[in-house]
């Protein structure tokens, strides 16, 4: 079964469609880049896998759980599905721990110190136990953002959801987060990610998915993609990111 | 003029009582507004019409009426309003001082409604994204994540209001409730030392008004660095 799939996904604001039947699916353990010009409704899409976004047609499932359905249970889906954003949308008024903790025990019920343990274990894994007792706004941009990757982490999720993060990070930063995304994908874990780092998607992406003007244009294996996409739209794309 | 501040000093232990029922009914207004004033701002907000059009409607009349006729109009309706709930015979009467603390905190609900919402407001989407993200319900983000930094952000504007609360309670003493101008207007006409009185009366106002504001001009200044 798919971990998730979207099927003919459409999404208006208003009279505006910016999404038109969008269909793709992500299997356990792919990791699946999703890239375009602006605008093209990536971050939409994205966002509508874990109902932070309505849509009006279409079904999202994720591991066989109708997203859109009404009675789905939202909170207890996206608890399970980790989601990083382009601003890391670290919560400014808690320390870093209290970051990571604070879901493990509102939503997991695990206990303070359980939580604290798993928490530091993964502060850990992406190099910053010594900063468990700052303040997000007292680290650098690539920080946060590992920190948040630890916080979706701490979830024991399903499966993740990176919304373009390292868009918002200044160049030098950029690496430290794309590495701890890389080992995270070498781990067998469930990605679907929004960026335009190309190196990454030829690294460890199984598939990449091209959208432009709210359609999925292209979605290819990664070879493919880079050997010869077939779209005019995805191969000027390609030629403007990769080019400069 | 033959002014005799003596007067003042003799009646001390009087004007206390009434500043202490100023500060009681200030902080329990402040307290209780502001509480029911952030629920009013969560409806405001709610995509539900219904609920914030009630709660716009409920802000709007409180905020269109003076604050003299709220005061009479609950000091003769919630008399009523008791009668009607317990089936009594009389309307029942509850006091001046707890009608002026009724009165007060449903009416600056009001007020803390829209400066909380604005705090709400203020703070960006992709919190309330992240929050939900985690699999934190609606009450759990805002109670954890929205309303501590909106809370946060509006201190200096809260304080404030609670300032021009202070001194709107002296309007109290149109239902001859004993609050600090209440106790003083009434030692002032027993012994006809209306200037005394109300210099000095006057003279704590701007005293305690200005140096709090004072306080809350450096606390935004602070506030302002570390955001």
């Amino acid at each position: 079964m798919a971990m998730i799939e979207c099927k003919d996904v459409s999404k208006w604001y208003g009279t505006f469609q910016v999404l038109t039947n969008c269909s793709t699916t992500v299997e356990k353990g792919e990791v699946i880049v999703v890239c375009g010009p602006s605008g093209s409704g990536k971050s939409t899409l994205i966002k509508c896998v874990n109902a932070l976004e309505p849509f009006q047609k279409g079904v999202i499932t994720v591991d066989g759980i109708s997203v859109g359905a009404p009675k789905t249970n939202l909170p207890k889906l996206r608890a399970r599905v980790g989601m990083v954003f382009q601003h890391f949308e670290l919560f400014p008024h808690l320390t870093i721990i209290d970051n990571l903790t604070l879901a493990q025990i509102k939503v997991l019920n695990r206990n303070k110190e359980e939580a604290s343990v798993r928490g530091m274990k993964l502060l850990d894994r992406v190099g910053l136990t010594e900063q468990a007792a700052k303040f997000p706004g007292q680290l650098s941009g690539g920080q946060q953002q590992r920190v948040a990757i630890a916080r979706a982490l701490s979830m024991d999720p399903i499966c993740m959801l990176f919304d373009e993060p390292t868009s918002a990070l200044d160049p030098e930063m950029i690496n430290e987060v794309l590495d701890v995304m890389v080992q995270l994908a070498k781990e067998g874990m469930t990605m679907m990610v929004v960026t335009h780092e190309m190196g990454f998607a030829r690294k460890v992406a199984n598939r990449v998915i091209f959208m432009d003007k709210g359609e999925i244009v292209e979605d290819a294996s990664k070879d493919d993609f880079f050997g010869q996409p077939r779209s005019e739209r995805a191969q000027l794309f390609l030629s403007k990111i990769l080019h400069n | 003029m033959d002014l005799d501040f003596s007067i003042v000093t003799r009646s001390l232990p009087y004007l206390w009582q009434g500043m202490k029922y100023t500060l009681q009914l200030t902080a329990t207004s402040a307290v209780g507004g502001l509480f029911f004033g952030t629920l009013l701002a969560l409806a405001r907000l709610s995509p539900n019409k219904i609920l914030s059009n009630v709660a716009a409607g409920y802000v709007n009349l409180m905020r269109s009426i003076p604050l003299v006729l709220v005061i009479f109009w609950f000091f003769f309706l919630v008399p009523l309003i008791a009668q009607g709930i317990t089936g009594s015979e009389r309307p029942i009467q509850i006091g001046a001082e707890r009608t002026a603390m009724i009165t007060f905190i449903l009416f600056e609900a009001a007020y803390f409604c829209e400066i909380m919402r604005a705090g709400i407001q203020s703070i960006p989407r992709g919190q309330v994204h992240s929050a939900y993200a985690l699999g934190l319900t609606y009450g759990q983000s805002m109670r954890l994540v929205i309303l501590p930094q909106a809370f946060r952000n509006m201190i200096p504007v809260l304080l404030t209001q609670t300032i021009i609360l202070f001194q709107d309670t002296s309007l109290v003493y149109v239902i001859s409730a004993t609050d600090f101008v209440g106790a003083a207007s009434k030692i002032a006409q027993r012994d006809s030392r209306l200037v005394e009185m109300y210099l000095f009366v006057a003279v704590v106002y701007f005293v305690l008004c200005y140096t709090l504001s004072y306080l809350v001009k450096l606390l935004q200044k602070r506030i302002a660095v570390i955001s």
